[in-house]
Formats: C-alpha cells, sequence, structure tokens
C-alpha cells in the first residue's frame, strides 16, 4: 500500500507505535482481499447499519434555489446517525480479526464516538472514548449515548480541550496499550495505513451514488458536494469519482467566524503544509509551526489538520474547496429543516450550503449531489441556544 | 570526534554510567532555565537534554505536558530555545541535545534548523515523532553538518528493525524503557538486560541511554546494572521545576542520582 498521497501523508508517529501500525497494515490488506471479511461487512452494512442509505431528490430545495437538480445522499438515516458508522464497522471487524479486545477512539461531535461504542456493543468488544471538555459540554446527548452502550468516556482537559486534544490523548493511550488494543481512527488523517484504509471503508458513499444515480437519471453527476473536517465523508464521497474529469469535486470547510478573521477551521484554504497526528498535510498553525486551535459551530469540523488526501487533490486542483461561515451554516440548517423537513447535523448543513450556492448558479439540466453526513438531533441545543426558533 | 562520543568514552573510563538530565526549556522561566541548567550540569548530569516546547506532544506525559505549555504561555519559541541553548554552552562543555517534534523543525526547514542547533552549541537532536523511515532526509542533513540524529528503539521494536536503528543512530540509541509516554512508572529489569544485549550484538559502540519513566536513584542503579551507558531522567525533575523549587534543591536531585551512576555506590 502507497503511504503517501503525492508529498502528503507518511507515518510520524513514535517509534513505539510503528510495529502496531505495519501490524495493522497487513491486517487491512489481507482483511480487503477476504471474501468471508467483505461479506461480513457487507451484511453488517445491510441489516445493522441500514445501508444502502437513500438518495434522495429535493426537489423544493431544487426549486428554492432555481437551478440544478439536487439529490441528498441520506448518510443521516445511518446507523448512529453519520457516515462515521462506514469505517467504525470495517475497523471493528478488523481488531476482532486481529484478536484486539479493546478499542479506543477519540470524538469530536460524538458521532465516531457514538458509532465506536455501538460496534464495540454489537461485536462484544471494549470501548474507551476520548473526548475534550468542551465538546462533551455541546454534545451531551452524544455523551449520553456512548455511555448507554457500555462505553467509558474519558474527558480531555489538554489544549483546546477539542477533537485534536483527544486524538492527542488517544495516541498516547494506544502508545501504552499497544498490545492489546486497536486504535480505532474516524477520520481520513493520522498516520499510515488510517488515510487510505478509512478512505476505502467509506467509499461506499460514492460507490453507491453512482449506482443510484444511474439508476435515477442515467448519469454521473455534474458536482459532487461534502463537508471536510477532517475529510472522511468528502474523500468516500469523492473517490470513486476521482477518475470521472466531468464529475466536479467541492469540499465544504468551516470557514466559522469568517475566512479574514483567526477564528475558522480552514486548513485547506488558509493553511499551510506542515506536520501534525502523524502525518503531512495542510494546518493551521503559526509561523513557528505551533499548532493553531480551530473554530466552528459544527464540533466535527474543529480540527487543524485535514486528511492527506485532500491536500493533494486541492493541489492537482482536482477537487476545490471553499469556505463556508458558522452563521451560512446555521442558515443552510434550518432552511433544509423548513424545505425538506431533513434536519441536518452542522457539520453536514456546511456541505448543503456550499451545494446550494452552486447549484443555483447551474443549469436546470445539471445534478448535483450533497452528501448529508449526519442528523442534526444532537445540534438542537446549541441551536436553540442561539434563538433560532 | 563530538562531544558526545567523547563523553560516553571518559564515563566509560570512569568506569561508571553518565546521567543525562531533561529540563524543558523556558521553565519555569527563560531567565531561570539557564540557573536550573546550571544546576543540574554542576550536580553531575553529563548530558543535558533540553526539550522544545510544542503545542501537541503526542509522546509525553502530563508532567512534561505541563511544562511545555507553561513554556508556550511565555512565548518560548523555537529560535528562543536555541537563544537559551546558547546561553547554557557559555558555561559548560558537556553536550547538549535537543529534543522536540517535527513540525516546528520542518517548519523552520531542516537544514536552516540543524545549522542553527550546531551555531548555538548543541551537540545532537532527538525527534520522538520522527521514526526511522520518515528521518532519511533529516538524518543526512544531520550527518553533513555534523549534528548527532539519536534514534529510539522500543521494547516491541522487531529484531530487524532494531538492527537498522543501532545502525542509524547517532551519539547514542535511546531505550525506550517501557511502551506509553515519558513520566510513568517503569519496569526495569529483564527487559531492559534484553535490549541492552540485543543493541550491543549488533554494534557494542554504540552507547545505549535507557529512559521513559526513571525518577529515582534505585531506579537509575537499575539500568546500570542491566548494562546501559546511561540513564535519562526527565519529568521527576522537569516537576521540580514547576513546582517552584530551587536551583539549590535541583543540584541536590540531580547529586543523588548521579551518585547512583557509580557502581557500588
Amino acid at each position: 500500500m502507497k503511504s503517501r498521497f503525492g508529498e502528503y501523508g507518511g507515518q510520524y508517529v513514535p517509534e513505539v507505535l510503528v510495529p502496531a501500525l505495519q501490524e495493522l497494515e497487513r491486517a487491512y490488506e489481507e482483511a480487503r482481499k477476504d471474501p468471508a471479511f467483505q461479506e461480513e461487512l457487507g451484511r453488517y452494512n445491510r441489516h445493522y447499519g441500514g445501508r444502502e442509505t437513500p438518495l434522495y431528490l429535493a426537489r423544493r430545495l431544487t426549486e428554492r434555489c432555481g437551478g440544478a437538480r439536487i439529490y441528498l445522499k441520506r448518510e443521516d438515516l445511518c446507523h448512529g446517525g453519520a457516515h462515521k458508522f462506514n469505517n467504525v464497522m470495517g475497523q471493528a471487524l478488523l481488531a476482532r480479526r486481529m484478536g484486539k479486545e479493546r478499542i479506543i477512539a477519540e470524538t469530536g461531535a460524538g458521532q465516531h464516538g457514538t458509532a465506536t461504542a455501538m460496534a464495540a456493543a454489537v461485536l462484544g468488544l471494549k470501548a474507551e472514548i476520548y473526548m475534550g471538555r468542551k465538546d462533551m459540554a455541546r454534545q451531551r446527548m452524544n455523551v449520553f449515548r456512548m455511555r448507554l452502550m457500555g462505553a467509558e468516556v474519558h474527558e480531555v482537559t489538554n489544549g483546546s480541550m477539542l477533537l485534536k486534544d483527544a486524538i492527542n490523548e488517544a495516541l498516547r493511550d494506544w502508545a501504552g496499550s499497544v498490545e492489546h488494543t486497536h486504535y480505532l481512527l474516524g477520520t481520513v488523517a493520522g498516520p499510515h495505513p488510517y488515510p487510505s484504509m478509512v478512505r476505502d471503508f467509506q467509499s461506499v458513499i460514492g460507490q453507491e451514488i453512482r449506482r443510484q444515480l444511474q439508476e435515477a437519471e442515467g448519469r454521473t453527476p455534474d458536482l459532487l458536494v461534502a463537508c471536510v473536517g477532517g475529510g472522511s465523508n468528502a474523500i468516500g464521497t469523492f473517490h470513486p469519482f476521482l477518475e470521472d474529469e466531468s464529475v466536479r469535486l467541492l469540499g465544504a470547510e468551516a470557514a466559522g467566524e469568517g475566512l479574514h478573521t483567526e477564528h475558522h477551521s480552514a486548513s485547506l484554504t488558509k493553511g499551510e503544509v506542515g506536520v501534525l497526528q502523524g502525518c503531512k498535510s495542510y494546518l493551521l498553525q503559526d509561523e513557528h509551526g505551533m499548532i493553531k486551535e480551530a473554530h466552528s459551530l459544527a464540533p466535527g469540523l474543529d480540527y487543524p489538520g485535514v486528511g492527506p488526501e485532500h491536500s493533494l487533490l486541492k493541489d492537482l486542483g482536482r477537487a476545490k474547496y471553499v469556505g463556508v461561515t458558522d452563521a451560512e451554516a446555521l442558515e443552510a440548517f434550518v432552511t433544509l429543516s423548513r424545505v425538506e423537513g431533513i434536519i441536518p447535523a452542522l457539520e453536514s448543513a456546511h456541505a448543503v450550503c456550499a451545494g446550494m450556492r452552486e447549484a443555483s448558479r447551474m443549469r436546470k439540466d445539471e445534478i448535483v449531489v450533497i452528501t448529508v453526513s449526519g442528523r442534526g438531533d444532537k445540534d438542537l441545543e446549541t441551536v436553540f441556544d442561539m434563538g433560532v426558533v | 570526534m563530538g562531544r558526545l562520543e567523547q563523553r560516553f568514552e571518559e564515563v566509560r573510563r570512569e568506569g561508571r554510567m553518565a546521567l543525562i538530565c531533561y529540563l524543558m526549556a523556558g521553565v519555569p522561566s527563560p531567565r531561570s532555565f539557564v540557573e536550573m541548567a546550571a544546576a543540574c550540569l554542576e550536580g553531575g548530569a553529563d548530558v543535558l537534554e533540553v526539550g522544545v516546547p510544542f503545542s501537541d506532544p503526542v509522546a509525553d506525559g502530563p508532567v512534561i505536558q505541563a511544562a511545555g505549555v507553561r513554556a508556550l504561555e511565555q512565548g518560548v519559541t523555537p529560535p528562543q530555545v536555541l537563544e537559551l541553548v546558547r546561553e547554557v554552552r557559555k558555561l559548560t562543555d558537556k553536550p547538549l541535545v535537543l529534543m522536540g517534534y517535527y513540525n516546528p523543525i520542518f517548519r523552520m526547514g531542516e537544514e536552516r534548523f540543524v545549522e542553527n542547533c550546531l551555531r548555538a552549541g548543541a551537540d545532537g537532536l532527538i525527534v520522538p515523532d520522527l521514526p526511522l523511515h520518515e528521518s532519511a532526509s533529516l538524518r543526512g542533513t544531520c550527518s553533513r553538518q555534523g549534528l548527532d540524529l539519536v534514534q529510539l528503539s522500543t521494547p516491541l521494536t522487531p529484531e530487524d528493525r532494531n538492527r537498522e536503528l543501532v545502525r542509524a543512530t547517532s551519539g547514542f540509541l535511546y531505550l525506550v524503557t517501557r511502551t506509553g509516554v515519558t513520566g510513568k512508572e517503569t519496569a526495569l529489569g529483564q527487559e531492559l538486560k534484553r535490549m541492552v544485549s540485543r543493541a550491543r550484538s549488533v554494534d557494542p559502540a554504540v552507547p545505549l541511554a535507557a529512559g521513559f519513566g526513571i525518577s529515582r536513584p534505585e531506579q537509575v542503579r537499575a539500568v546500570g546494572e542491566a548494562g546501559a551507558d546511561a540513564a535519562v531522567v526527565g519529568s521527576a525533575l522537569v516537576a521540580l521545576t514547576l513546582n517552584g523549587c530551587s536551583p539549590d534543591r535541583l543540584r541536590e536531585e540531580v547529586r543523588r542520582l548521579a551518585a547512583a551512576c557509580v557502581p557500588g555506590r
């Protein structure tokens, strides 16, 4: 397996983790080619996860934008309420195959932690989740869900007390527990083989879009839109279409309070190349290479790095990345709720905003697919507190 | 001959083990750091390791993390760390080794960083998040310019990789005495003996320094008994500097540790 995407990616970890990453790569290579593993994963995806998820033609949203036809890829209907399930189920089955009885994970919004807790419960594994104190406060329901399903949730009080710091703590745990523990990383960042492996598990999103749109419209889309924090639902949406030159790819990053401010998470749009948590990629950092705190209303997007494959796609110009502010995302959150009766996660609302913007500039015979990566139940408290309803 | 090689030779001739002390640059404050460094050296440290504070120190436990936060809060940047090393260099001929994460090095540029280290009077560099297979470029730069780049081997490192690490390291080989992060209790004894003998079987000349979780004189003695050439004490000393101890108190502590480096004492 290639460990790099152009100059990006790699394996920048303490030496103590190297044997475990090599073991993981070997195990994944074997599992990937093993029909029994793929069949079991397929079975869980179908009967437990609720895949495939619908590809839904959003007529009223299309009308409202007045341009391209808008389809929504409903990852919010996946078990657990987000696309996180796709990767978690794959890795949890892999952990069991490797004989690891304990899994650890980081979580920002709590969606990855929730999916990890689910998978651990259904496979009889022990799960421990690291979560920043600030995220625990703003995503209380997910903390409760994880605990209800039997996972232990550790509060992380270091640094910015957000997703990045939860990953640091998980890596520290892993350095001391690596012999019997699998680190179930939730996004396409981190050291090799995570960016490739997580992408493969998430590519089910794009594969289904291709098949479903072929059935509905007899063709490929003109534009795919997804939100990008670490970038897993976006790469899962984009990857099966990388070779289709007619399909434009658009990633929506969190512009927070605005790209001109210090308060955003737009690593690709505003960051510079560096090394964080195992991989080389675009990062928000200062002149001395210290990592900056990321900001977004959406807890799943406020990561100062991004998956290395996105960095390459940006450099190649194959995908474009734009910023969507907190305020714009909130507006899209409300719009989708009112126009289609679908409450998206605040993360996904960034993609909805960027997709609506593009669709309104496109011809009526063109097709946009927006991946709604998760549902917004977890964000209701945040949104109510802002006095939206 | 580099200062590290020279120092390890001298220590071997004296029939004892070397003591490597780690302090976080700029802690408790940039000015007092130099006094603390002096106290360590006077107390009997053979090598001083200087931590470069980083925002995301994934290989470090709570004490060194807290020290990094303290340093960063006081605005200590990599160029300032090099300034502090220059100050310490004025006080001593003993080897000085920087320990810092890769991103600040990458950011400054490998060539420039190494050049600045040498100019400040540093002799070696440890980069805990740059494993052997990612370090080819920095190793090249270091060996060209004459800075020792120290590799780390762990109890989980397979034989063939350990062999590569022994051959690739420069200055000394850092034996991580257990899995996990810095500062937690360590289990010495048989495991360390095994690590020492497997490194020696590759190249008996490479000095071996054991570290991670060594805080008390009896642990230092155990490292000596396992046959290592040096013991590294970090978190225990950093904790003292964080808790406002005086240079005298630190010097005393280092003296106790240094005494444990001499067999029979």
